[in-house]
């Protein structure tokens, strides 16, 4: 109980006192799962619209595999682009492990399929009240991947929260790609880890804590300028 | 574009026939009332001749290509179909997938408003208006890109008086402009009021395709006979 008092005045010292190795480690999660985050709507929103608005072979295939690798293991995941990105790997050339790069790639696997998959179950949800109206006014498959994308927003939202929660709080994957290097791709997770295994639980659980406020500020500026939530809108 | 000819056309799901064989042919101009008590096949009938069902045989053939023929036609259904937008975006929204200038769209947009009598709606979410003016928006998005060819369903089924009355203004109005309308009702005051053709359904067959006048005079089947008299039809 006394650790996790001393642990809360030291993140609230820590951040009142603007500590440089603090600010550099959360911006550099933030930098790392943001990418990640950015890069994974990118390709999670329009798959999962396609799904929904397109029938073809596989297809059903393709929504169980997305279903199943929301649940992929990380430290799986980090092993796999560890070998890929490794010297002797098929990626080695691009010299890319123990970078925020390699992290950014883990994340990008691992939170896809969960964007993926929510967003198709929202999506699915609102096309089966479109479905009609899209097909009777004669739009192209493009026009109703962007209008389900764009009537969906605020589950989309929800889903980057979950994307976003997803990566900001991972450790197995990241540790194994970016290695915990201090001042190169040491991460929140990765030295809440660290001073853990160190024995220093105060600044373990400062870190916690702060990585906690971290994922509910961005909540809730999310939220905020989502405009979610508030009388007479989706 | 027209006539609009239907050849022996069968829609069955798996081994149980919904309607079938039809054959019909329906002219350019006025309105076509399509006719039947509850069950009769006057959804799907309709359904099938815009596309949005699949044939189990025959075939339903415009005087253009079938991709131009879907340019020019709409579909109102018996549940209105709200987008999760404001009743203007609502109103809006077939120009805009059509890139119809903004100048122009707004123009045609507070026209509308105007006729179905919500212009000091504009802003507000569709979904949340009541279903008689939901259905007026989905009468109006449908007409707003003036096209050649409108089927309803049974589109005033659940409302009022007033409601009714307006969006049958809208109807013959759009009639009288060159749209071709086609609409299923068992309300026979309403096609009384409507119709200048009407196609009889029963069990899933058309029984008689005559003009209104012929019809109310001279009913062309039992069926038609004991609908007219106000009998239940089996």
């Amino acid at each position: 109980m006394n650790e996790i008092l001393q642990g809360l005045i030291q993140a609230f010292w820590l951040i009142l006192s603007f500590d440089s190795e603090l600010i550099t480690i959360s911006l550099r999660s933030l930098y790392v799962t943001i990418s990640a985050l950015i890069i994974s709507t990118v390709i999670a929103f329009p798959l999962a619209a396609l799904l929904v608005v397109t029938r073809f072979q596989f297809r059903r295939a393709i929504i169980v595999t997305l279903n199943a690798l929301m649940g992929l293991p990380p430290v799986v995941v980090g092993l796999i682009v560890y070998i890929l990105f490794s010297r002797s790997g098929p990626l080695g050339v691009l010299g890319l492990l123990y970078t925020t790069s390699a992290m950014i790639i883990a994340q990008v696997i691992i939170i896809t399929p969960l964007i993926t998959s929510i967003a198709h179950q929202s999506m699915q949800a609102l096309w089966a009240d479109y479905r009609n109206l899209l097909i009777s006014i004669n739009i192209s498959k493009m026009q109703r991947v962007v209008t389900l994308m764009w009537d969906s927003k605020r589950a989309l939202i929800t889903a980057c929260l979950a994307g976003f929660g997803r990566g900001i709080g991972e450790v197995g994957a990241i540790m194994i790609v970016g290695g915990n290097i201090d001042n190169a791709t040491r991460v929140l997770t990765t030295a809440i880890s660290l001073e853990t295994s160190r024995g220093d639980f105060s600044l373990a659980l400062a870190l916690g804590f702060v990585l906690i406020t971290l994922a509910i500020s961005v909540s809730f500026a999310t939220h905020w300028f989502g405009k979610t939530e508030r009388g007479e809108l989706w | 574009m027209f006539p609009l000819r239907v050849s022996d056309i069968k829609i069955n799901i798996k081994s149980k026939r919904l309607i079938g064989p039809i054959n019909l042919q329906i002219e350019q101009n006025g309105i076509s009332i399509l006719l039947g008590a509850n069950g009769s096949g006057k959804t799907t009938l309709l359904e099938a001749l815009h596309g949005l069902r699949k044939l189990s045989a025959g075939k339903v053939e415009w005087a253009i290509s079938h991709t131009l023929a879907a340019k020019e036609q709409t579909f109102v259904f018996q549940s209105p179909i709200m987008l999760r937008r404001t009743v203007s975006e609502n109103l809006a929204f077939p120009l805009k997938v059509r890139q119809i200038s903004k100048s122009v769209a707004n123009a045609e947009v507070m026209m509308w408003a105007k006729k179905i009598g919500l212009e000091h709606k504009m802003k507000q979410q569709a979904v949340l208006l009541s279903g008689g003016e939901m259905q007026a928006i989905a009468v109006a998005r449908a007409l707003i890109t003036k096209p050649k060819m409108l089927f309803l369903d049974e589109p005033t089924a659940s409302l009022d008086g007033a409601t009714k009355k307006t969006i049958e203004d809208i109807l013959i109005s759009a009639s009288n402009d060159g749209t071709k309308i086609m609409m299923s009702t068992h309300d026979l005051g309403q096609a009384k009021r409507l119709a200048n053709d009407i196609v009889f359904m029963h069990n899933g067959i058309v029984e008689a395709h005559c003009s209104k006048e012929k019809f109310l005079t001279e009913p062309p089947s039992k069926a038609a006979k004991q609908f007219l008299a106000g009998d239940i039809v089996l």
